[in-house]
């Protein structure tokens, strides 16, 4: 089980509750879309699954292992190996090269920057930026962008990919594009949790998981 | 380690039961601070600076006491510490001593002494370059009568002419001390240059260089002991005995000094070693001025305040950034190293820096003073340690307030 939310509450100071006791199963490979209004609670369910924060009651588990009696340092070792995050505003460090983007997806897996450097160049050619390696993210289209930040989430080979509106930033080509490369790592196995509000891009998944008010009040699988 | 763990190697390695740590090694660490500082350069040089003025200032000061002590050990060096003085002292009622006209020949009879020489004080007598020039305007010049060797038990040379040789026994010949030349303005021997000695014209035949080891020769002027004898009525007393011992036996020569000038007396004999004076002045230039090294520590409190400043500015501009990298695996340790480590070099680069500024000050001082280039190995040392430990203090607020931004704000900050 890649992932397992079982009673899941979580509260912010001041008693607002971003979810209300949520339980969901995912099983390895498959690929959730995850719908909802604003402030439903799918960007705090995601980052619960990604570990970034802890659930305040309920059990969580993560590519079968139990996040509540986890320390912070095994949490980040969770982030570092199991699980890739794609972001709806990239966070791809300007500075740097694509490949070196892609590369620090892997900085702390402790693995030497030439090994690092090899998988990310792998990576991108996986998304179709082979002749992009060098580019700032300044010099490449928001889709590209994406892709980039895709091939850093999958070069480590995550259990999980978790994707937070990857085409909120998009024009609806890139956008499409993007969706389609997501579907297409899920050969590897991998498990693929997307947020979107974008009903067409929902249909494309297999299970779609609707939530308001802090509460999953749909699953339906195709 | 069972035996079992380490059987069937062939096999895939099973997915490990207990998590992967996170890990961040140390090269990746400090490529990941100089990513950090190359990404802003300029902010990065201008925070350095603050370092770099401090260390440079305090590199500086060590830089010029160091060679300035270093110039006065080598002018000590090359007159030699060999050199020993025997001059008369003084009776218990205060009255002074005499010292006995054989000293000179029994000193120059012990075996590890070199070469000894004798001034003798000529009381009464001052020097003009006219018979015009009021009496009262002596210059400060005083008159002594000198052996033909002192120049060369001394260590040094004439500037101009000859100093007092068999001719000067028989006639009236004068040498000048360096600073008595100029007080008289003569700035070499030529022709007939003539003073006016205790009424009698003297011909100068020759102008000695500063002798560093005893500069009160400098104010003198010479006569022979005959001449002085013959118009001042001297006694062969000397009134100072130079003497130079076998470099290997100076404080065996010193010992029996005393006693060898004056067999009778040798209580009344005082016998001393120029060098150790001048040895404790250099010892004085090399002590660094406190108050100098204060501001130069001073602007390195600045300094690493600056750093402080920017780093916490870099913090806030970097939530996006920290936020990324705890996705990416990074422990609260991680961004902690990563902003210390960035912080630390950032100082260390300030330091390195500032200590090529320092070395560059001291050696123009140095050339300016004909001074050897010295810069203590201590110094060389000290600056990038400090400057890494005082970067590393400077970002432990900053690093601490990196390591605390919880990484789901820090993401949304973007």
């Amino acid at each position: 089980m890649a992932l397992w939310l079982e009673g899941v509450v979580k509260e912010y100071a001041g008693g607002v509750a971003a979810l209300r006791g949520v339980s969901l199963e995912i099983p390895d490979g498959d690929r959730v879309a995850v719908v909802g209004p604003s402030g439903s609670g799918k960007t705090t369910m995601l980052t619960i699954m990604g570990t970034l924060e802890r659930a305040t009651a309920g059990r969580v588990e993560v590519a079968g292992r139990d996040v509540g009696s986890a320390s912070d340092v095994d949490l980040a070792g969770l982030r570092a190996c199991e699980i890739g995050f794609v972001f709806q505003g990239f966070h791809l460090q300007e500075a740097m090269s694509a490949v070196d983007n892609v590369a620090l997806g892997m900085l702390y897996t402790g693995m030497p920057l030439r090994e690092r450097r090899e998988i990310a160049r792998g990576a991108l050619d996986r998304v179709g930026l082979g002749h992009r390696r060098e580019f700032k993210p300044a010099k490449l289209s928001g889709g590209e962008r994406q892709r980039v930040a895709i091939a850093r989430a999958i070069a480590k080979r995550p259990v999980i990919v978790l994707a937070d509106e990857p085409t909120g930033n998009l024009d609806s080509r890139s956008g499409r594009e993007v969706i389609a490369l997501l579907h297409g790592l899920a050969a590897d196995g991998a498990t693929l949790v997307l947020i979107t509000h974008d009903e067409r891009i929902a249909s494309s998944f297999p299970r779609r998981v609707q939530m308001r008010d802090g509460e999953i009040v749909g699953d339906d699988r195709a | 380690m069972t035996s079992a763990t380490a059987a069937a190697p062939a096999a895939p390695a099973p997915r490990p039961a207990a998590i992967d740590r996170a890990r961040l090694p140390v090269r990746e660490l400090f490529g990941t601070a100089l990513q950090g500082l190359k990404t802003r350069r300029l902010r990065a040089a201008l925070s350095a600076l603050g370092i770099a003025i401090g260390i440079g200032a305090m590199v500086a000061v060590v830089g010029v006491s160091a060679s300035a002590q270093a110039n006065l050990l080598a002018e000590i060096d090359a007159l030699g510490t060999n050199l020993l003085t025997v001059t008369p002292g003084q009776t218990f009622l205060g009255a002074n001593e005499v010292l006995p006209d054989t000293a000179v020949p029994s000193i120059e009879h012990q075996t590890n002494v070199h070469s000894a020489a004798a001034v003798y004080q000529i009381s009464g007598a001052n020097v003009y370059r006219t018979p015009l020039v009021p009496a009262a305007e002596t210059g400060g010049i005083g008159v002594d009568a000198a052996a033909e060797n002192l120049p060369a038990v001394m260590g040094t040379t004439m500037a101009s002419g000859h100093f007092l040789g068999q001719v000067a026994n028989e006639f009236p010949e004068a040498v000048l001390g360096w600073q008595a030349a100029q007080v008289l303005q003569i700035n070499h021997v030529a022709g007939h240059l003539m003073v006016y000695l205790g009424n009698t014209w003297f011909t100068v035949i020759g102008i000695m260089r500063s002798a560093v080891l005893d500069t009160s020769l400098d104010a003198t002027v010479f006569i022979s002991l005959p001449e002085a004898e013959r118009l001042f009525q001297t006694q062969p007393n000397p009134s100072e005995i130079y003497v130079r011992a076998n470099q290997n036996d100076v404080v065996g020569v010193s010992n029996i000094l005393a006693a060898t000038a004056d067999p009778q007396n040798a209580d009344g004999v005082q016998v001393s070693r120029p060098s150790d004076a001048l040895q404790a002045q250099a010892d004085a230039k090399g002590q660094f001025t406190t108050l100098l090294l204060g501001l130069g520590a001073v602007a390195l409190l600045v300094g690493a305040i600056g750093i402080a400043n920017i780093m916490v500015i870099s913090v806030l501009e970097r939530r996006g950034e920290i936020g990324l990298r705890r996705a990416l695996g990074a422990t609260r340790h991680h961004i902690t190293a990563q902003f210390l480590t960035e912080s630390a070099l950032l100082a260390l680069l300030g330091a390195i820096a500032g200590l090529a500024l320092g070395a560059a000050a001291t050696q123009v001082y140095a050339i300016s003073r004909h001074e050897p280039f010295v810069l203590p190995l201590y110094a060389l040392l000290a600056a990038p340690t400090s400057g890494f430990i005082i970067g590393a203090i400077a970002g432990l607020y900053p690093a601490a307030k990196a390591a605390r931004l919880s990484p789901t704000e820090a993401l949304r900050s973007t």
